[in-house]
């Protein structure tokens, strides 16, 4: 690529190349923060200065009231994540940080959909619902409600199968994740 | 007593002699604390002189430095002294006046987020919710600047939360369950690096900023042995300069020497150095036979840039006595180092630092350190601005001890050596302070030579003045056909009248034949003095390693 400095000119495809470095494995980081405030911008704030984007984001309390977790997925390349998460270990209100195995690792998220759903598909949607073990939470005139919980690819095929109907709105927490067995996530 | 009283108490309690300031509508109730606390207190001129200052004073004395901004403009001022400690691993403890709460977020009178703006550039930040978290803050923020890597920590105090009354007990119990650096080293891990050691037959210790605090232990390592030394701009000093196994600087603008043994080494041993791209110069081809030993108090550092071999998380100080033991325990045979010290040796033969000295008695911007070298005796604390005299006073100043050397090298900071040595002086009050700045770096923070003049903090001042922003030209000379753009700077201002303008001595030198001489009389004249040295207009910084290339194709 054109050397910094100089006044060789740069090309936008050699420009736009040279940031995908992504490798597309989906990551799911778990933090465990203290309980204070400003504590999630610092650690947003960080992963946009590094380049990444975050694609979902959950933050809850745990068992003990004083740390919450955060939970947020992502792609990123091996190498740069493990830089990030070694700078998230540096922000002095970070507890623990794991960068979750996929194979290892329990994972759901929350999701509710309003579909459109008159007379005519009503059975439709509600069959698919039933297939996916959604509940339906609300059901007016013209819509109803479901609300799903699963993985993010199931909840994506959910999504997939509901579209066609009409999806008027939808809202997902992202996912929140849990090591299988008997290790601490 | 009132929060800012136990202020006082804490910085006393963290032994704090100095602090540098100014005040303002959100920090009065501070200032009405120092009136009588005992502290001294420096008035700067501007707050990025005092947070310059405050860093001078660290990196001098390598004890926390601090200093005060009132809230808004007070607190942006700092912004750059915070980046530049933070870039440096500067332990400087930034107090900042806020708003009182009931205004926070309403756009107050000197509102300013002073903790958002700050976020990416801190090792840590607090804003006080509560009067009775003050004290416990103050002590967790010196405790952070000062341990693991050192590094900037900012205090916002909102004034009301300032005023309250609050018991005050001394605290001592400091406990942060999400900080707690390595500092020890990993024993198996130092075997392994001596081991590497003992079978390297081109090996390079390659020491940074980390290691100005374990200057003592590195010698100790490298004379174990005769093992090759070369020090970032950071790390100058850390080894003796004078010393036969010292290879120079290395990087962009180092010797020869040293970046070739780089190239050529089969074992780089990295201490308290982060890999920095002035450094590296083209990643890709950066020392391509060497295994590396990383030896770096942040374990963010290992293996950021360059895949480290030997990783080893601690002090310096912690780990380097260790690895010398072990080393020493292998009884490695020295004259498998006789090769590499050959080669070493016909390089540092064939390409010594040195330029064309003028035929007249213009003064090259060279022969100008070497003039301020033999003048102070080598002997001084040189602070230095940035561009090429930064680079040239690198060079040919030799650095026989640490913390004699205080630059901005992450950020490169413009303004920052003025103020910078102002802090060394009041840290160092027995040493010969010096300051090596640019015709354009000095008007950066000129203003801080009135606070030198009212407390005579006795610095003196030497301005390569090559009346351009003389870095920049050099780049647009090599790099884009001598296209000048913006970098002349003419003959402004009079440097000597801006000098007695505030009380300081100014002297106007141009011969280089008394220039020693003359240097020698600035030294000795009391106060603060500002030499306006007129030296050749358009010298280059050889050598160079060009942008985009490796070490292997340096010019000049
Ligand atoms: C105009 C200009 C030109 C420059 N040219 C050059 C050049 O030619 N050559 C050059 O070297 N630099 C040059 N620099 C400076 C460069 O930008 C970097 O600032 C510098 O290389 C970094 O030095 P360092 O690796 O020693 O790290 P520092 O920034 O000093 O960092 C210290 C490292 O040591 C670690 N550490 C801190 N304390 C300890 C401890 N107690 N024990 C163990 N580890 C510790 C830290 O975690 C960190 O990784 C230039 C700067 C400017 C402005
Ligand atoms: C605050 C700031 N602005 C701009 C720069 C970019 N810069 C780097 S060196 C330099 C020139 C410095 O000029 P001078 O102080 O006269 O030093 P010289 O290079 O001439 O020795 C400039 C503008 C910088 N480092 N810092
Ligand atoms: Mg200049």
């Amino acid at each position: 690529m054109g050397e910094p400095g100089t006044k060789e000119i740069l090309s936008l495809e050699e420009l736009e190349a040279a940031g995908s470095f992504r490798t597309g494995r989906k990551h799911i980081v778990s933090i465990l923060v203290e309980n204070k405030p400003g504590v999630l911008t610092r650690i947003t704030g960080l992963f946009a200065r590094r380049g990444f984007n975050i694609d979902t984001l959950a933050v809850g309390p745990t068992d003990d009231e004083t740390v919450s977790r955060i939970t947020l997925t992502l792609d990123g390349a091996v190498q740069s994540i493990d830089q990030v998460t070694k700078q998230l270990h540096k922000l002095i209100n970070v507890l623990k940080i794991r960068d979750l195995d996929p194979s290892e690792t329990m994972a759901r998220e929350l999701a509710l959909f309003k579909i459109s759903a008159d007379g005519a598909n009503r059975a439709e949607v509600m069959q698919v619902c039933e297939i996916f073990r959604a509940k339906i939470v609300d059901v007016s005139k013209r819509t109803l409600v479901a609300e799903v919980t699963g993985t993010q690819e199931k909840i994506d095929a959910f999504e997939r199968l509901v579209r066609p109907f009409g999806l008027v709105e939808m809202a997902r927490t992202g996912e929140i994740a849990i090591t299988r067995g008997r290790t601490e996530t | 007593m009132r929060a800012v009283d136990a202020l006082m108490e804490c910085l006393k309690a963290e032994g704090v002699d100095v602090v540098f300031g100014l005040p303002g509508g959100a920090n009065l109730p501070t200032y009405d604390a120092f009136y009588d606390a005992g502290i001294r207190h420096i008035l700067v001129r501007h707050e990025a002189g005092g947070g310059h200052a405050a860093e001078g004073y660290a990196k001098a004395t390598g004890r926390v430095g601090v200093a005060l901004g009132t809230s808004g403009p007070g607190a942006t001022n700092l912004v750059t002294p915070i980046c530049d400690a933070m870039m440096d691993s500067v332990p400087v403890v930034f107090l900042t006046g806020q708003v009182r709460t009931e205004l926070l977020g309403t756009d107050g009178f000197q509102e300013a987020d002073t903790i958002g703006i700050t976020m990416p550039i801190v090792k840590h930040s607090v804003m006080i919710q509560h009067p009775l978290e003050l004290p416990r803050a103050i002590h967790e923020a010196f405790h952070i600047a000062r341990t693991g890597r050192p590094g900037p920590v900012v205090v916002d105090i909102p004034t009301d939360l300032s005023r309250a009354d609050i018991p005050y007990e001394p605290i001592t119990d400091i406990h942060l369950p999400g900080y707690q650096p390595t500092t020890d080293g990993n024993q198996k891990q130092i075997r392994l690096a001596a081991k590497a050691l003992a079978n390297a037959r081109r090996p390079v210790i390659y020491a940074g900023g980390g290691t100005l605090d374990a200057s003592a232990e590195l010698t100790e390592l490298a004379t174990s042995d005769r093992l090759p030394v070369t020090c970032t701009v950071m790390g100058l000093g850390a080894f003796p300069a004078s010393h036969p196994q010292w290879l120079g600087m290395l990087g962009m603008h180092g010797t020869r020497t040293a970046n070739y043994a780089m190239d050529e080494a089969d074992l780089i041993v990295a201490i308290g150095a982060r890999f920095d791209d002035r450094v590296t110069a083209k990643l890709s081809e950066f020392a391509p036979h060497a295994k590396f030993v990383h030896i770096d108090v942040d374990p963010a550092e290992i293996s950021k840039n360059v895949p480290a071999h030997i990783p080893i998380v601690g002090y310096a100080r912690n780990i380097l006595p260790r690895l010398t033991a072990e080393y020493r325990a292998l009884e490695p045979d020295p004259s498998r180092l006789d090769e590499w010290w050959h080669r070493i040796r016909s390089w540092q033969e064939r390409y010594p630092l040195s330029y064309v000295d003028s035929t007249d008695s213009e003064i090259k911007p060279q022969y100008m350190v070497q003039a301020l070298y033999e003048a102070s005796q080598g002997d001084a604390i040189v602070c230095s601005d940035v561009g090429q005299h930064q680079m040239w006073a690198a060079q040919h100043y030799h650095f026989d001890k640490p913390r004699r050397w205080i630059n901005s090298g992450g950020l490169g900071t413009m303004g920052f050596g003025l103020p910078a040595a102002m802090g060394a002086k009041v840290g160092c009050p027995e040493a010969t302070v010096v300051c090596i700045t640019g015709d354009g770096s000095f008007q950066m923070n000129t203003q801080e030579l009135a606070t030198c003049a009212q407390n005579g903090i006795d610095v003196k001042v030497f301005i390569m003045n090559n009346g351009y922003l003389g870095m920049v030209r050099q780049w647009q000379e090599l790099f884009w056909d001598r296209r000048y753009s913006q970098v002349d700077t003419g003959q402004y201002p009079d440097f000597v009248k801006l000098a007695e303008a505030y009380g300081a001595t100014g002297l106007r030198l141009t011969d280089k034949h008394t220039l020693v001489d003359d240097m020698r009389e600035a030294l000795v004249t009391e106060g603060p003095v500002v030499v306006d040295v007129r030296v050749a207009p358009e010298e280059n910084v050889y050598p160079m390693i060009a942008p985009g290339q490796p070490a292997r194709n340096m010019v000049g």
